[in-house]
């Protein structure tokens, strides 16, 4: 059979398999080899908690999702166009998410009574079962061509079979015309140095699959996804969530010449952040993998006193540990941020799944009269300059700056225009030398008038010895029970968070400026809602909040320009629920999800349309 | 450098511990230990942090005219780490409580022994809540009758040596708060000891705990039922120097000089620096009656600190590295061109 080469603008792939089967690098792999050849992207990994879930098992599934395109790609894709199922239950937990056309490649070897059985499959026929058996399945023997491979090359079978997703992508590199150079070359630097052997039989296993797919005369069509054309000349990378929020916090610690201090404890979906930032020795980054998430703030509140850019990085429960030494950093006015990428909750909840339900307790989750700034980042290449502006505030404002990110960014990817750092600010903390007028006296928590910033002497500074803590003191810094000093620094500290709304950008509407409707969302449904707006035909007025709290200057002005607004989250309407607080006499409506997966942009588009 | 003296410490704060409270006596002893120690090791003022937790002895901070940490229950050693690691230079001391530093705040406590970072932790022990009005703690005898033990407690205390040496402390030293010379002798070893110190000062609570220590202060008794190390000194204590201290292989035994056919020379000879960490644990753990409670300075011996070992691997993986900036950062790796 001659295949036939089309044409495609985007096409979204997912790699389906157990936890143990390397579908992350696969995916991974393809992704960055469509980065590199110029297209469009956004990835979704799609993972059990368990690293090794029972064998075979629908709760083991783990998968990544790619989605590429010649033009604007905001979103890994509802829908997938090729499903790679490397056993029936990567077939079961992810039938659903075929497009009616799609194409279904599946390792048959894997197919047998026993893997039917533990997927849960009634019958021999789980294509039928699934209402998929219409779709174009392509049942190739992937085990056995892989053992057959690599029979002469000295692997034991173990070894061997972890080879299965390299025949995989070699067959992905078929369908949609990639060139093997990339995956040879990731090949050739993963085991250059510890495992050598394995090179010639990884590059074999790819080539095999490559020429399999080829010759097996099933698949009818392959795939060209050209370049995208409109992107920005430049230098381009791929990054994900993770690595650009610990990318961000670099460059801050650069512009504002401190040393960056990272103390966290390792939780899923975090890690990351401390992981990444731990390589970075070489930009004079401090990494304490701390005995608890208590111990994690709190050895960053002693970086802070002593003249760091000091971070904290978890999720959630890690956030919930932390509450009372946020309190600490509100009360001592020490700069500080406070990553949470959030994933499902309550408790240890959803610990691999996607979720904005922390945003109550980030604004509010803590003792007493305890404002702090919230920023959350949109994208996955976003985080670098959420991270980069939460930094900026924090060191500026002398405040804990709390940086929400969420699971779906933190471990989700695209290509990103690599920035130059000439083009963003200095950063200036208010260090007491140079504010201190001759002869004056330094007192720690006198404030800055226009801003009510206190200013910042470091441990070491000869004369400015003062003591900070969580009692309530005067300006002065002396112990006080005062009544009327604590409602004055109560509403100070208070004044000084909402005066950030000077220093953050106008929120910005696309579409007409004022109508029946707005939609509003905020963190990291920005690639859906922005490509369900673009579906609707742009007459759709849309505004994203990257600042939570304090919120932009002019969102009450653009608030009130509309009928009624709606308010798309992941979680059950708490920031809908906070626009109501604050904006009494608009219509908000809600739109949510809790199901731990991101918004798919069909059911936006659909929710949005009932509402116009 | 102007030489340091005991006012160049004292802050202009009123001392608010009760009237023959404890904690003011090792205030004392710390006040006039830092201008020696500034003395042998060249400091200036400005480099003194203090940091504490919460509770009677964690007012501290306040009444040192350096710069201070008055944080938050349990948390003062993981505050006081990330000052230590992020400025090695600065010398940071810690005033915590045995509730502070072993109950709530325990977890933090041992790895900051584990890991050898360079604080001095002075541990005051009066084993009781003072702060929160006499509840007991994790340091209170078995039995110990408070305001939540109304019938006794009915759980075993921690012995904080045999805590901080089951953590390989590389220093501990016990003392009593009355014990002014003592303990200004111990802090400055502790100062000079690179890595995590430990003080214990046995402290009485006027109030809650009154004479929970006595056994071990009275001037009648104290000489039976405390031994003082001191480095190279043979461990004999008594009213009538005639009694000392020597391990026959197994355990800690007490021995009568001159009766039994023991000499003076049978008596062990303290050595702080050695590596045998199982004598200093059985001296840790001696109690009465039969045996005397160790006082002085009972291990001090060195390895790496936690602190120098970050600031070297980072000074060490700049040297090599081929990123120096966050430019370079952003363009190692996989990038590509759109032209």
């Amino acid at each position: 059979m001659q295949h036939k080469i089309i044409d495609a603008k985007d096409v979204v792939i997912r790699f389906a398999g157990d936890s143990g089967d390397g579908m992350q690098l696969t995916g991974s792999l393809f992704a960055d080899m469509s980065a590199v050849s110029g297209n469009e992207l956004s990835t979704f990994p799609d993972y059990p908690a368990e690293i090794r879930a029972p064998h075979g098992t629908v709760s083991g599934v783990s998968g990544f999702q790619v989605h590429i395109g010649s033009e604007d790609v905001s979103t890994p894709g509802d829908y997938c166009d090729l499903l790679v199922a490397m056993n029936p239950a990567a077939l079961k937990a992810n039938a659903r998410w075929c497009k009616r056309h799609a194409m279904i490649l599946c390792d048959i070897d894997a197919f047998d009574a026993s893997g039917l059985e533990k997927a849960g499959f009634a019958t021999d026929n789980p294509f039928a079962e699934l209402g998929v058996e219409d779709r174009m399945i392509i049942p190739a023997p992937i085990t056995t061509l892989t053992l057959e491979s690599l029979k002469n090359s000295g692997l034991d079978r173990k070894s061997a079979l972890k080879c299965k997703n390299m025949f995989i992508l070699g067959m992905a590199c078929f369908i949609y015309n990639r060139r093997l150079d990339y995956v040879y070359g990731y090949i050739g630097r993963r085991f250059e140095k510890k495992h050598p052997e394995f090179i010639e039989p990884n590059k074999k296993v790819v080539r095999d699959g490559f020429n399999y797919a080829a010759n097996m005369q099933l698949i009818p069509n392959t795939y060209i996804v050209e370049p995208a054309k409109n992107l920005k000349k430049g230098t381009y990378r791929n990054i994900n969530g993770n690595q650009a929020l610990a990318w961000g916090l670099l460059a801050a610690a650069e512009k504002s010449g401190l040393q960056l201090f990272c103390g966290s404890y390792p939780i899923t979906p975090a890690s990351g952040i401390l992981e990444e930032l731990a390589i970075h020795k070489s930009l004079g980054a401090k990494t304490l993998q701390a005995e608890d998430e208590i111990a994690g703030i709190c050895t960053a509140i002693g970086a802070a006193f002593a003249g760091s850019l000091a971070v904290t990085s978890t999720s959630g429960p890690g956030l919930s540990l932390k509450t009372e030494a946020m309190g600490l950093a509100v009360m001592a006015e020490l700069p500080l941020v406070i990553i949470d990428v959030q994933r499902g909750g309550p408790s240890t909840g959803l610990p691999t799944k996607t979720e904005q339900s922390d945003l109550n307790q980030a604004l509010y989750g803590r003792n007493g009269e305890c404002p702090m700034p919230v920023v959350a980042a949109h994208s996955p290449a976003h985080c670098f300059d959420a991270a980069f502006t939460a930094a900026r505030i924090a060191l500026e404002h002398m405040t804990p700056v709390i940086l929400l990110s969420e699971g779906f960014l933190g471990n989700g990817s695209e290509p990103w225009h690599i920035p130059s750092m000439k083009d963003y600010p200095e950063i200036k903390p208010p260090f007491v030398q140079g504010l201190l007028k001759p002869g004056e006296k330094f007192h720690p928590f006198q404030r800055d008038p226009e801003t009510l910033v206190r200013r910042w002497a470091l441990p070491g500074q000869k004369g400015f010895e003062h003591r900070v803590g969580g009692l309530e003191k005067t300006h002065e810094g002396v112990l006080s029970n005062d009544p009327l000093n604590h409602e004055t620094m109560v509403r100070e500290r208070a004044e000084k968070v909402a005066r950030i709304a000077r220093d953050i950008p106008e929120l910005k509407v696309s579409g007409p400026q004022d109508g029946k409707l707005l939609v509003v969302g905020w963190g990291g449904t920005y690639g859906h809602l922005h490509a369900a707006v673009h579906e609707l035909g742009d007459n759709v007025s849309y505004a994203h909040f990257d600042f939570i709290n304090p919120l932009p200057s002019n969102t009450g002005k653009v608030l009130e320009s509309f009928g009624k607004i709606l308010v798309c989250e992941l979680n059950s309407g708490q920031f809908a629920d906070y626009l109501r607080t604050l904006f009494p006499h608009c219509e908000i409506i809600k739109y949510n999800k809790i199901q731990g997966q991101p918004f798919l942009v069909g059911e936006l588009v659909e929710a949005i349309r009932k509402e116009m | 450098m102007a030489t340091l003296t005991f006012k160049d410490f004292k802050s202009d704060q009123e001392v608010r511990w009760c009237p023959g409270c404890g904690d003011r006596a090792v205030l004392s002893a710390l006040q006039r230990a830092l201008p020696k120690v500034s003395q042998a090791l060249n400091y200036d003022k400005e480099r003194y942090v203090v940091v504490s937790g919460i509770g009677c002895s964690s007012r501290l901070p306040y009444y040192m005219n350096t710069y201070g940490f008055h944080s938050i229950h349990g948390r003062a050693t993981a505050v006081s780490t990330g000052i230590k690691v992020a400025n090695p230079w600065l010398t940071v001391w810690q005033a915590c409580g045995d509730g502070d530093a072993l109950a709530i705040g325990g977890n933090h406590f041992i790895h900051a022994i584990r890991r050898n970072i360079d604080i001095n932790i002075i541990l005051f022990n009066n084993q009781i809540y003072g702060l929160t009005k006499g509840q007991y703690s994790p340091t209170s005898k078995f039995g110990a009758i408070t305001k939540t033990s109304p019938y006794g407690t009915v759980e075993h205390p921690f012995n904080p040596g045999a805590l901080v040496l089951g953590a390989k402390g590389t220093f501990f030293a016990r003392s009593l708060d009355v014990e002014l010379a003592l303990n200004e002798e111990i802090m400055t070893a502790a100062a000079l000891h690179d890595g995590c110190s430990v003080m214990e000062m046995l402290t009485n609570c006027i109030i809650f705990n009154d004479g929970a220590h006595r056994d071990l202060s009275d001037p009648a008794v104290k000489a039976d039922h405390t031994i003082v190390l001191r480095q190279g000194e043979r461990m004999i204590f008594g009213k009538d120097h005639d009694r000392g201290l020597i391990y026959d292989g197994r355990k800690m035994r007490v021995v009568h000089i001159g009766e039994g056919g023991f000499t003076e020379d049978d008596i062990l000879v303290h050595d702080a620096h050695s590596d045998n960490i199982g004598i200093h644990m059985a001296l840790a753990d001696m109690k009465g009656p039969d045996f005397p409670v160790a006082l002085g300075v009972i291990r001090d011996v060195r390895d790496i600190t936690y602190d120098d070992g970050v600031r070297d691997q980072v000074k060490e993986v700049m040297s090599r590295s081929r990123i120096h900036c966050v430019d370079d950062l952003l363009r190692s790796g996989t990038t590509w061109e759109v032209e």
